[in-house]
């Protein structure tokens, strides 16, 4: 066994309203078990462990649904392969709901 | 005197102040010394602190004084946006808004005083514009924008703000300005965040990063989320700062990035959007749409922040106040009243034997155990019990016993919601509660 299947840890923030679905907390730090993470994966393994209510609000058609960003350290998931990104410990993901209010 | 009587008085006296104010600046007008380049020496003298920094100077003045500009949206955006564009001196400012002034907008829509409440926002703000500064052109619009009115009104602007409060606004103004290539300065607010971004100005479009419009049910607004007058007046003074920067052609322009605010933490964080999409719909190597559509079909949403009035109910499932008040009178009916707004609304004001379980809890496993529970001790006492649902208007309280319907199905007890809400109760049983 490799020091790597210790796992990795990451910092998953939330924004926009998004956090509501998660214990209303904008911040979790969590360590995933293993060192094979896609963002796919982690969607996924957010819905199991993390989200607290109303699945269709964060999902849809297993990815993220209309009018939620994507940020990886920052910069939008699209530049970084979206789903496909493999996730390297100490990222930062960040899931920001869009606004529309004025 | 009574109250309508002042009130009209007051209205007289404020046109003819109007008039003579008008009067006044014409005639300081005249007066005014003109250099050759175009800028009077009054303007010279007011704008001297920022005629004062390198990236202005007499040719930036100049260019702010040929510019336009439009706003669409009058409200805790588009208020001060407006006010440091009139102050900066933009030559044309345009106001787009449907609405009329409510009290309710005061504490964010700083254009307004209580004078205007029940007038046209875009007059009121027009008008209060052109007393801070008497040089700027403000053209107000009372109408609501749509894909039959947008090119005609933008094609007259160089920049657009969009202040707007809905999601299909948001689409029709980007796709307006696509097709008119103009740039668009977009903020949006809500509670104590904000977010804010300039699209199709040698980047992204708003439809690049956003080619499908949310779900309408993910979509809150700030009449049921709330707002912060700083939080979402930090974004609409960033709007104008964008403009400017647009219009005196200064580099660093947010364009293909997106500024995220938290007022709460007092943090700012900008982040790297995608670049433009090629297969983008309107601004792509291929585009589909040649012209404006219709986007309450396409969001799924009306082009407002109003809330619908939503008919789920069937007559038998629903009671009215004046039902629910004679039977709170007699007493004769065991029954329990769930509130299902939110507990800062519920402290505002509520019925005295009402139980407060917002409607975002109602699946709750906690609440409907303690529902459960409530409905037996009734039961034990009375043999028969009915639940019953209130909320602000009866909305809410539509969805709520839907869901317990299904939660409570076999309990074998009629499920109501109160029609109107606390609204129908404060206009017709009890005119002391508050109406918000
Ligand atoms: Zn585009």
């Amino acid at each position: 066994m490799s020091i790597e299947s210790n796992g990795i840890s990451v910092i998953i923030e939330l924004g926009g309203g998004a956090e509501l679905l998660f214990d209303k907390r904008k911040k979790h730090s969590v360590n995933l078990p293993g060192n094979d993470w896609t963002i796919q994966k982690l969607l996924f393994w957010m819905k199991d462990n993390l989200l607290k209510e109303r699945p269709e609000l964060f999902m849809q058609d297993d990815t993220v649904r209309p009018g939620i960003l994507v940020l990886v350290n920052d910069t939008d998931w699209e530049l970084l392969g979206e789903g496909n990104y493999k996730i390297n410990s100490g990222d930062t993901i960040m899931f920001i709901s869009t606004l529309h209010g004025g | 005197m009574d109250e309508k009587e002042l009130m009209n008085q007051i209205t007289e006296l404020r046109e003819l102040l109007r008039i003579k104010e008008a009067q006044l600046v014409a005639l300081r007008r005249e007066k005014q010394i003109l250099q050759d380049y175009g800028l009077s020496n009054g303007e010279i003298l007011r704008y001297s602190r920022q005629i004062f920094l390198p990236e202005i100077g007499i040719k930036g003045q100049i260019k702010l004084k040929n510019s336009s500009i439009l706003i669409v949206g009058a409200g805790g955006l588009g208020c001060p946006a407006a006010l440091y564009l009139a102050s900066a001196g933009a030559g044309q400012i345009g106001i787009i808004d449907y609405d009329d002034v409510e009290i309710n907008n005061l504490h964010r829509q700083l254009l307004y005083a209580e004078t205007h409440i029940g007038t046209p926002k875009a007059n009121a703000a027009a008008e209060n514009l052109n007393r801070l500064n008497s040089d700027v052109n403000v053209i107000p619009y009372k109408i609501q924008l749509d894909s039959s009115n947008a090119l005609n009104i933008i094609k007259s602007y160089d920049v657009v703000i969009d202040a707007t409060d809905n999601v299909a606004t948001r689409y029709l103004l980007n796709d307006a300005c696509v097709l008119s290539n103009k740039p668009l300065v977009s903020g949006s607010a809500l509670k104590f965040e904000g977010h804010l971004s300039v699209f199709n100005y040698n980047g992204p479009c708003y439809r690049c990063i956003f080619p499908k419009p949310p779900p309408p049910e993910t979509v809150t607004n700030c009449g049921d989320g709330g707002v912060f007058g700083p939080a979402v007046g930090t974004i609409g003074v960033l709007q104008a700062l964008e403009a400017l920067k647009i219009v005196l052609d200064l580099p660093h322009v947010l364009s293909g990035q997106l500024l995220l605010f938290d007022g709460l933490e007092t943090k700012f964080r900008k982040i790297n959007l995608r670049g433009k999409n090629r297969n983008c719909a309107i601004c792509g190597e291929h585009p589909t749409l040649y012209k404006l559509i219709d986007y309450e079909q396409f969001c799924g949403a009306k082009a407002n922040d109003k809330e619908p009035k939503l008919n789920l109910l069937k007559n038998e499932e629903r009671i009215s106040v004046e039902e629910y008040n004679t039977t709170l009178k007699l007493g004769t009916e065991a029954h329990l009243l769930i509130d299902v707004r939110s507990t800062e609304e519920f402290d505002i004001c509520h019925l005295k034997n009402s139980v407060n379980i917002p409607l975002r809890d109602i699946d709750n496993n906690e609440k409907v155990t303690l529902i459960r529970n409530r409905i037996q001790e009734i039961q034990k006492q009375h043999n028969d019990a009915n639940l019953y649902v209130i909320c602000r208007r009866g909305n809410d309280s539509q969805k709520a016993v839907k869901n317990l319907q299904e939660t409570l199905k076999g309990s074998n007890i009629e499920i109501k919601d109160v029609i109107g809400g606390i609204h129908a109760w404060s206009k017709k049983i009890d005119c002391t509660f508050p109406v918000y």
